[in-house]
């Protein structure tokens, strides 16, 4: 079996495993990061997003062996970032945060999103998350975070 | 001291957000297995064979026989069974739990399972009535006798999925070779202990029941959780070790309980003058294979369905039908946004078909304080209806829009609906069923932690309740700690539905919190107790639905604007405003947060979510095939709350949760019914209905 490396909240990371496994199994049960979520497992809610070289994916619809050579980010690392802190603030204030299953994924969805556009506009932030399903807010408070994480957080991004 | 509406941070939200929090699904116990259901592929029929394959060691079968107590999920009827023995009811009936290290062990023993069945004939329509109800208000049968017109229309609603982010599941692990825990995502621990204890037969203190993070829950996880709990438990009493039971999207869309399709026929009786005298009505519920809570939520659904309206004389009457298919059950409304849906419509309808204009119609039948609610009790409260109505209507510009619209067919459309909803159980539920008890310890350290079973499943009660106790006791937040409840720690306040919450269990918190502010003394360990005792006015007679059916109403104003593609018939929602009152919010933020978000479910429920089954087979089984909205689909809302404070509810807090999604269905589906000028009398109203509408002409 040939070894899948990788960096891993920067961490370089050997693996021996089957390489069509799906990487938030992996992260879940070999790393036990357990802030991706499966919501579907299917590619549909986003719970389950990590940042593969920057930008969203939906880690259940992934192959770990396709991360081969590449960089990912869980929840757990970008928490321990200045954008994290600028994102949280915002969605806190805004009242973004419900249940909170969907969360995880929002944040790295907003990042994803921020990191290509640092001004989005409304209607801009609804695509950039449109990914990501979240059944208790409606959506607006967290529209409302991104706009307000955009505007705190300027030169972040 | 700042007003108690003033926000303040979540207290859960950095956890969450960080992904530090856990669900059931994060939860890992040493040695733990996985299991599995083996479910019926059927809809009706006999079990004549069940043919389990030889096992490979560490794994392990748990059925009917191996139940130590009863077999049914106790709720109200001992009729829903925690795994089939004779028959089978519904396609995806639980028949087995298989249990074992390796899930692709499990699956492959699942596929070698030999079943075979007498097929029996299946029922999807409305010919089993397994509850019915009847009452009266007035005088009806006078009024349809000296009606000189009377107008009769029929609606009807589909299945909603709550589609919680989180599927359901627990986590359990065995003590000492008798005590059960499980973890759980829950909305009422109580609920799970008991059912427990019926099942496996035993004492109070050899179950144990605890919330995990629950991920969304909308009534979903009222009762159906107690089903997968007793199995589970069935299941680690036999074999002695931690097991996971956690469902994948689509075995939880496929299994779990829904909102009732309904059915309902109106018919009003109309005066010379042209009012409405009286209104005769009938509900009928699909309640699916087993009652669970059907019966409760059809008295919901008659008891509301005079909506907001005060109408002088009511026969109203309603019935749970079963059909052999997934047995349907809570959902944020409990029969209110079925019933909400057929009399705004109709209001609307019975002006439309008098020649007036709906809207100063329906105004004219709102309900005043003093009239008499549907069951003859007394709104005892104000009610300050016409003052919501002006401020959404000024923020929506309603009225320019609505003259605009209903020019020609511009395929724009403006609704608007009027609504309340009563707050905690139905009648003398609250006294005679549910008897909350809380409980505030106050340890040495002056630290205060609120014992109560309630469950902040997004809803914000961790935080609500922690404000209100460190408010009243005039203590920081961060001396006051509220821990996921634990049947083990906490009293047994009552479940987590029903709008009852805050109002109800928030309200004895208070009492208990003013309670040790009184008798506080410094560094010293101290409890506090209080029961419910219900107010002395409150008067119900459940044999002829008379009385006060609710101690107190929340109530709302939803205006949706939509735009419906000419061709395509896609509808595009354009505008959303809402106005509450619920009494205080008890922090405006995390009320506005539910009233964003229950007005999303309540809109989609009438335009965007289908669920259908054929023969007993549902059709949409993942997030790919039913449709909820995305944050493209949902439009910016603005949404208002008054003070209306309620003299029993602590700083004056009614109910929050239910309200906001009742009234989006028909505020929906009036603003379509205007924008392509035919009537709307079913929903989801989907681009096919539009268009059959379209045709009709
Ligand atoms: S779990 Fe991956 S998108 Fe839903
Ligand atoms: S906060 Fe519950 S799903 Fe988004």
């Amino acid at each position: 079996m040939n070894k899948i490396r990788f960096t891993l909240n920067h961490q370089s990371i050997e693996l021996e495993t089957n390489p069509s496994r799906r990487l938030l199994d992996v992260l879940r049960n070999d790393y036990q990061l357990t802030g991706p979520k499966e919501g579907c497992g299917e590619g549909e809610c986003g719970g389950c997003g990590v940042l593969l070289d920057g930008h969203i994916v939906n880690s259940c619809c992934l192959p770990v062996g396709s991360v081969h050579g590449r960089e990912v980010i869980t929840i757990e690392a970008f928490s321990k970032t200045e954008q994290f802190n600028v994102l949280t603030e915002a969605f806190s204030y805004e009242g973004a945060v419900q249940c909170g299953i969907c969360t995880p994924g929002m944040i790295i969805a907003s990042q994803s999103l921020l990191a290509k556009n640092p001004q989005p506009n409304e209607m801009e932030i609804r695509i950039g998350l449109s990914g990501n399903l979240c059944r208790c807010t409606g959506y607006n408070m967290i529209v409302k975070a991104v706009q307000r994480a955009a505007k705190r957080g300027e030169g972040l991004w | 001291m700042k007003d108690i509406s003033t926000s303040i941070p979540k207290v859960d939200g950095l956890e969450k957000a960080s992904g530090a929090a856990k669900y059931v699904s994060d939860i890992h116990f040493e040695g733990m297995l996985y299991a599995k259901t083996v479910r019926s592929p059927i809809s009706h029929g006999k079990i004549t064979k069940i043919h389990y394959p030889k096992l490979p060691s560490g794994y392990t079968i748990i059925d009917a026989k191996d139940i130590p107590g009863k077999n049914y999920v106790h709720m109200i009827f001992e009729d829903w069974k925690i795994f089939a023995e004779e028959t089978v009811e519904y396609i995806g009936e639980p028949i087995a739990l298989i249990v074992g290290e390796d899930k692709t062990v499990i699956e492959e023993i699942a596929m070698a399972i030999d079943m075979e069945f007498e097929e029996l004939p299946a029922v999807f329509d409305d010919q089993l009535s397994v509850i019915d109800y009847h009452y009266v208000k007035g005088d009806p049968h006078q009024a349809f006798k000296t009606a000189t017109q009377v107008i009769e229309k029929s609606y009807d609603t589909g299945y909603q999925e709550q589609a919680y982010i989180e599927p359901q599941g627990f986590v359990g692990y065995l003590e000492n070779d008798t005590k059960v825990t499980v973890i759980g995502s829950i909305q009422c621990p109580y609920y799970v202990k008991n059912a427990l204890k019926v099942a496996l037969d035993c004492d109070d203190h050899d179950v144990r029941v605890i919330q995990a993070a629950v991920g969304g829950a909308f009534g979903g996880k009222e009762e159906f959780p107690s089903l997968i709990a007793c199995q589970l438990a069935i299941a680690i009493k036999k074999v002695k070790k931690p097991v996971k039971l956690v469902y994948e999207r689509e075995e939880d869309m496929l299994v779990t309980t829904k909102r009732h399709p309904s059915k309902t026929t109106m018919k009003a009786a109309i005066n010379q003058a042209g009012e409405i005298t009286a209104i005769q009505a009938h509900i009928g519920i699909d309640g699916g294979a087993y009652i669970g809570l059907s019966g409760v939520v059809l008295s919901r659904a008659l008891i509301n369905i005079s909506g907001a309206y005060a109408i002088p004389a009511l026969d109203v009457s309603g019935d749970v039908y079963k059909t052999h298919t997934v047995p349907n059950g809570a959902f944020r409304g409990f029969g209110a946004p079925q019933a909400i849906f057929a009399m705004e419509m109709f209001m609307h309808h019975v002006a439309k078909t008098l020649n007036k204009d709906p809207y100063s119609y329906r105004m004219n039948y709102l309900a005043k304080q003093g009239d008499l609610t549907s069951t003859s009790g007394t709104f005892r409260d104000p009610i300050l209806m016409t003052e919501m109505i002006d401020k959404v209507k000024q923020a929506s510009e309603y009225d320019r829009k609505v003259e605009c619209y209903t020019k020609e067919t511009s395929f724009k459309g403006i609704g608007m609906s009027y609504f309340l909803h009563g707050c905690g159980f139905t009648g003398s539920g609250e006294s005679d069923h549910i008897k909350a008890k809380v409980k505030l310890r106050k340890d040495a350290q002056d630290q205060v932690h609120i014992l109560i079973a309630a469950v902040d499943m997004g809803q914000g009660a961790k935080t609500t309740m922690m404000k209100l106790v460190s408010h009243t006791l005039k203590i920081p937040l961060n001396q006051v700690t509220f821990a996921a409840p634990d049947t083990d720690f906490v009293t047994d306040s009552g479940p987590t539905v029903a709008s009852r919450t805050m109002m109800i269990v928030g309200g004895l918190l208070n009492e208990a919190a003013l309670e040790l502010k009184a008798t506080w003394q410094a560094k010293q360990e101290q409890v506090v107790i209080k029961d419910y005792q219900q107010p002395d006015y409150i008067e119900w007679d459940q044999e002829t639905f008379t009385g006060d059916a609710y101690p107190a109403y929340s109530w709302g104003v939803n205006i949706v604007e939509v735009s419906v593609h000419p061709i395509t018939y896609q509808v595009n929602i354009e505008g959303i405003w809402s106005v509450y009152d619920v009494g205080k919010a008890i922090d405006e933020r995390i009320v506005l947060g539910q009233a964003d978000g229950g007005i999303a479910q309540g809109v989609a429920y009438g335009y965007l979510e289908v669920m259908q089954h054929q023969s007993g087979h549902l059709k949409q089984k993942n997030m790919t095939d039913y449709i909820i909205p995305t944050a493209v689909d949902m439009a910016p809302s603005e949404n208002y709350l008054i003070d209306n404070p309620y003299a029993l509810g602590p700083y004056g807090a009614k109910g929050v949760g239910e309200l906001s999604l009742v009234g989006g269905a028909p505020a929906v589906a009036m603003a379509i019914e205007m924008a392509i000028n035919r009537e709307v009398r079913s929903i989801p109203m989907t681009p096919e209905k539009i268009m059959e509408l379209m045709n009709d002409e």
